[in-house]
């Protein structure tokens, strides 16, 4: 029997000037927003099941294979692993709705700093937090999981727009240097 | 002339540029300005009116005289300053505002037309006849009055925008802003130095003062190596602070490649925000102009730009030069003069105690009344106590105190205060929050002073941002300030210019004043005073002192007209920049869109969708024969379409059926699960906002759709709904839009293709129309849906969207296998209009439910948004224009966009009586049709109306018909 094919969000990726990008696979997603006054209980039930709270703004914590990603008040992606039965919380599958890349290289907060409204230094952003903002016109996810790695999600149907912009900004950038 | 030694120029290198086409020697470190100076040219271009022969004023961004066109073609910049632009090899500079050439103008007749030009002369003149102001009197003055003109494509380059955050923002690197930069530096705060000019140092290049035991510009090239090698400072030259605005947030102009030749990709200007929680305005001053009759002659000169040329750039601005001013910076111009070898021919200043000097003769109580020689100065007339006599002089350096730059701490709305003792204004306190004024800019002029006022402001802004101030470490400087003269204004015969850029005189801010217009903000907007591309820099202050004596308070000037931002210009594609092409927004493709590309199918944009327009096959020559083969494809086999794009929104909660209660007219608390629902949502004036389907898949959870263009507005709505008007329910929801991939299935063989792709085909077969249902799709878990855009038996199915790519082939290939296949945005309209299905065409935020015929979804059981607006008696008067079909009575074509007449009347607009919002040619009824309002619309079927395209020049008689043209039972898409 026939059986469908899953694509990647990107076809091809390009290569940049001081920029590495990688597709990120996040695997099952699931939105997850707890219902009024249960976000302790929400938080716990996570807890349990696979060792992360439920995250506070800005915080994207990861145990083993999962991971978690605020994305707005009392809302947060569930990466990697399928949330534990019976949350009192909205669950909404969103596996492949986001493009993720992983951008890695000296000139990442640089390039972002062209197309990002908020500052995405060490010092305000660590390892390990996340903001929600822009990336050019984009709603966006940008995570911070290295010295000089970030996770850029976007919506998916934007993957094209993402690269057309990272490409522009890394080579106004590199154009500098020239 | 360049001097033989001495200056900040790289003498080793040579540059060359072309003035005008003339080629002219430069070194590295000069300006345009500098250079044309040291190679004796001094007519640099035409005023804005009158097209008087103007000259080099300032030596900084100020400059209102000396502007050019820089490069050719697409891409020159115009009304680049002389005094900033820098010099690389092949530079190609052109003067501005002058026919046929800069020495000999045509249009200088104004200067001597100027008695009939004053201010206001325009708005009193070419007020008759009325349609002769826009026709005939605008082009021409628009024409002969101007500066530097922008080409009309685009150019090659792009520009660069930029987010930067710091602690503390330094704007200004002169003495006050190094010392800032380096106490916030030492304190380990995140510190930006912005300084516009190419290196650090400020006055200290162009003076020849000492600090700390050595010469000032060497002093701040080691603060500027120290604050280099701190990780924490970043120093951006080039850069000026355009303009402060809320939240500590502050707008900055960097010359990134507009100093070099143009390179492949390297952006000329970049545009940053900078977020500061502290910032300091060490932005210095800016020396006064002196104002007398003939001030505006090449080779009238500010003296501290005199200084800057000798001591900088190693250039003498003239042979022979004479100095208007007093005190301090009076005779350290004439020292230096001497000192390079120039003749000082004499001291003309307004002090009657001045003393006399050995080298040069000195004129005390003097001023200038009048000066002399055509294209640039020659002679200066000056008169002494009782005495009149004229000078030589090719240059005249004037001096007439300083003008603290208190732009930006004004730029949210403060007013700055005269400080009758400094004759200045100050900026406000507390103007900008967060922002503190240091050095000149606070009216602190002496070197020493603003060294300590600089690293008191910036070791206070790193302790305000939670650091610890570094111990204090001042350099010897020099303690003695410029004296201001206590007046700079002198009156005589002839013209005193005030705006060298918009032309204004004493003359036109004294009769603004006679005429009534005395406020400020008045005097500007009648004589356009500071309303040029310099903002007035250099003539505010002389401009307010005349209106005050005008109006009788003397001593005081009558203060300001607002401080608004940017403080220097910003070109548009800078604040813009990567907003050209498809950079203006960003593009959203659906998984189906490489195949749907691979059948060259063209796409048109939905809200940022791309969708295709049609499916081309071999042997079609048109759109119109590809749409019509779909559209008989769906009515005859079956199609396919991609419907991803149409807003999805997940509803979850206990409360989430009382939701889309009151946020739909109709019920959806009484759907069963598993079944769908049309839709309807009104804004709260009672007006359509979207349609859609609602279906139900659990107790608490629903999919609601929404249309392609409008899914954002409604999850606005419902936003503002959940959290405004209903926060006692506990819902939530989120766009789904993008985790499914979903198509339609339409036409009679729909079921037929199906079968060969869900797992359980008996759902296929029994899914009841307007049902819901989850499915497995080879393997993977989807939805079905049993509901139809074309009237046609139809199916949307939905698997996540990274098998939207690969189902998308299967069901294109199954279909065509079937005599169907893919169709497009083209066919699917002409579907919808053939069954009298709306869009946004219809429901465009005009149309009631009672105008798209939909009254009888408005439930009368229940509140819902819009219920108590839409039952207002205007909303439901069926004289309003209402939903009709129409149909031409020959094959005549249907336009969208074209209005309805009474057979009969005249096709104009007080007769008009409807509009067509859709129209399409049906292959099934063989003509075109359309959707339409009509004035009483649904009691006039069977009438014949009069339709006109005025736009096309088309014009039809159209019988009116029901909105539904195929099908009207509906059984099609039920069976």
């Amino acid at each position: 029997m026939a059986r469908l094919f899953a694509a990647p969000a990107f076809a091809e990726l390009p290569a940049l000037p001081g920029l590495e990008l990688r597709e990120v696979d996040w695997g099952p997603v699931t939105e997850i927003a707890p219902f009024r006054g249960a976000e302790g209980d929400v938080s716990a039930a996570l807890q349990a099941a696979h060792g992360i709270a439920f995250p506070a703004a800005g915080e994207a914590p990861r145990a083993g294979a999962a991971r978690a990603l605020w994305v707005g008040p009392g809302r947060a992606l569930l990466i990697g692993v399928a949330p534990p039965d019976g949350l009192r919380a909205a669950l909404t599958d969103q596996t492949g709705a986001q493009a993720v890349l992983l951008a890695e290289g000296a000139a990442v907060e640089a390039v972002l700093a062209r197309l990002v409204p908020v500052d995405l230094s060490p010092e305000a952003l660590t390892e390990g937090r996340t903001v929600r903002t822009f990336i050019g016109h984009m709603t966006a996810s940008v995570t911070r999981v290295g010295a000089e790695a970030m996770e850029l999600a976007v919506m998916r149907s934007m993957a094209g727009s993402l690269l057309h912009d990272l490409g522009r900004a890394t080579k106004m950038l590199a154009a500098r240097a020239g | 002339m360049r001097l033989s030694k001495g200056g900040r120029i790289d003498r080793s290198q040579d540059l060359h540029f072309r003035f005008d086409g003339r080629r002219i020697t430069a070194h590295p470190g000069d300006t345009v300005a500098s250079a044309l100076l040291a190679s004796g040219i001094r007519l640099v271009g035409r005023s804005f009116k009158y097209h008087r022969p103007r000259g080099i004023l300032t030596a900084g961004s100020e400059e209102p005289n000396a502007l050019v066109t820089v490069g050719r073609g697409a891409g020159r910049e115009p009304n680049v300053r002389a005094t900033v632009q820098e010099i690389w090899d092949g530079l190609d500079v052109t003067s501005q505002n002058n026919w046929p050439a800069l020495s000999l103008d045509v249009l200088s007749v104004n200067d001597l037309l100027s008695p009939f030009f004053g201010a206001g002369f325009y708005y009193k003149t070419f007020m008759w006849p009325r349609k002769a102001w826009e026709l005939l009197y605008e082009p021409f003055i628009r024409r002969a009055a101007g500066l530097g003109a922008l080409h009309r494509d685009p150019g090659p380059g792009e520009d660069e925008k930029a987010f930067a955050f710091c602690d503390v923002l330094v704007i200004g690197g002169g003495p006050a802003g190094l010392m800032a930069a380096l106490a916030a530096g030492r304190a380990g705060a995140r510190v930006i130095l912005a300084e516009e000019d190419t290196a650090l140092g400020g006055r200290l290049l162009a003076e020849r003062e000492s600090v700390g035991g050595q010469p000032g510009a060497d002093w701040a090239a080691g603060v500027a190596a120290e604050l280099e090698a701190m990780p924490n400072v970043r120093v951006m030259t080039r850069t000026a602070v355009t303009g402060a605005y809320d939240g500590g947030t502050y707008g900055a102009l960097e010359r990134v490649g507009a100093h070099l030749a143009p390179a492949g990709g390297r952006p000329r200007y970049a545009f940053w925000r900078i977020a500061a929680k502290r910032a300091v305005l060490a932005a210095g001053a800016l020396e006064r102009a002196m104002t007398f009759p003939g001030n505006d002659r090449p080779g009238v000169m500010m003296a501290g730009a005199v200084r800057a040329y000798l001591n900088r750039w190693a250039v003498a601005p003239g042979k022979e030069v004479a100095i208007f001013g007093t005190g301090r910076a009076a005779r350290a111009t004439a020292e230096q003069l001497l000192d390079a070898g120039v003749a000082v021919t004499g001291l003309i200043d307004p002090d009657p105690d001045a003393k006399e000097a050995h080298d040069y003769p000195v004129f005390p109580g003097g001023r200038v009344t009048a000066t002399h020689g055509r294209l640039g100065l020659s002679l200066v007339k000056v008169s002494h106590g009782l005495v009149e006599q004229s000078i030589r002089a090719d240059t005249l350096a004037m001096a007439g105190g300083w003008n603290p730059q208190v732009n930006i701490a004004c730029h949210m709305g403060g007013k700055p205060a005269w400080d009758a003792g400094l004759s200045a204004f100050l900026p406000p306190e507390g103007g900008v929050p967060g922002l503190v004024p240091a050095g000149a800019a606070a009216g602190t002029f002496a070197t020493a002073a603003c060294l300590a006022e600089g690293w008191r402001a910036g070791a206070e802004a790193a302790v305000e941002s939670g650091f610890t101030a570094p111990p204090p470490e001042l350099p010897e400087a020099e303690e003695e300030a410029d004296a201001s003269p206590s007046s700079w204004v002198f009156e005589g015969p002839g013209r005193a210019w005030l705006d060298f850029q918009n032309d204004v005189t004493v003359k036109d801010v004294k009769q603004s004043a006679e005429e009534g217009f005395s406020s400020p903000e008045h005097m500007k907007r009648y004589t356009t005073q500071g309303m040029a591309t310099d903002q007035g820099k250099m003539s505010n202050v002389n401009a307010l002192s005349v209106l005050a004596a005008a109006t009788g308070t003397p001593a005081t000037p009558a203060g300001t007209t607002t401080y608004r931002p940017p403080y220097v210009p910003v070109p548009i594609s800078a604040m813009g920049a990567g907003g050209r092409g498809k950079g203006f927004a960003p593009i959203r493709r659906t998984a189906s869109d490489a195949a749907v590309r691979e059948r060259s199918a063209p796409m048109v944009e939905a809200g940022l969708w791309y969708r295709a327009s049609y499916f081309p096959r071999a042997g079609e020559t048109n759109w119109r024969q590809a749409c019509d083969r779909e559209v008989r494809m769906v009515r005859y086999k079956v199609g396919v379409a991609d419907v991803s794009t149409l807003g999805k929104i997940d509803v979850q909660g206990p409360d989430a059926a009382e939701f889309l209660d009151f946020l739909y007219t109709g019920a959806m608390s009484t759907l069963g699960i598993g079944r769908v629902r049309y839709g309807l949502m009104l804004r709260e004036d009672g007006f359509v906002m979207d349609d859609g389907t609602c279906a139900r898949l659990g107790d608490d959870r629903y999919l609601i759709t929404t249309t392609t263009a409008a899914a954002g507005l409604v999850m606005r709505h419902m936003d503002f709904a959940a959290q405004v008007l209903r926060p006692d329910l506990d819902v939530t929801f989120t766009s789904v839009t993008e985790a499914w991939a979903q198509f339609s299935a339409t036409g009679p063989l729909a079921r037929e293709l199906l079968r060969t792709l869900v797992d359980d085909r008996p759902v296929v077969d029994e899914l009841p129309f307007m049902g819901a249902a989850q499915i497995g799709v080879m393997g993977v878990p989807g939805r079905l849906f049993r509901i139809s855009f074309s009237g046609e038996l139809g199916f949307e199915i939905a698997v996540p969207v990274a098998y939207g790519a690969a189902l998308w082939r299967l069901m294109v290939a199954q279909a065509e296998s079937l005599g169907g296949g893919a169709y497009g945005m083209e066919a699917l309209n002409v579907l919808r209009i053939e069954k009298g299905f709306l869009t946004h065409a219809e429901i465009d935020g005009r149309a009631t439910a009672y105008d798209v015929g939909l009254q009888g979804m408005m439930s009368t059981k229940k509140d819902f948004i819009g219920r108590a607006a839409a039952a207002r008696e205007g909303l439901t008067d069926p004289g309003r224009e209402r939903l009709i079909g129409l149909k031409p009575v020959d094959g005549a074509r249907l336009t969208a966009g074209g209005f309805l007449f009474s057979r009969g009347a005249a096709a104009e607009r007080a007769n008009a009586e409807g509009y067509v919002t859709s129209a399409g040619h049906s292959p099934i009824i063989g003509r075109d049709i359309a959707l339409a309002f009509l004035k009483r619309g649904p009691e006039r079927i069977g009438e014949v109306v009069r339709f006109t395209d005025h736009l096309r020049g088309t014009e039809a008689l159209c019988l009116v018909t029901s909105p539904v043209f195929v099908d009207q039972p509906g059984g099609r898409m039920r069976g």
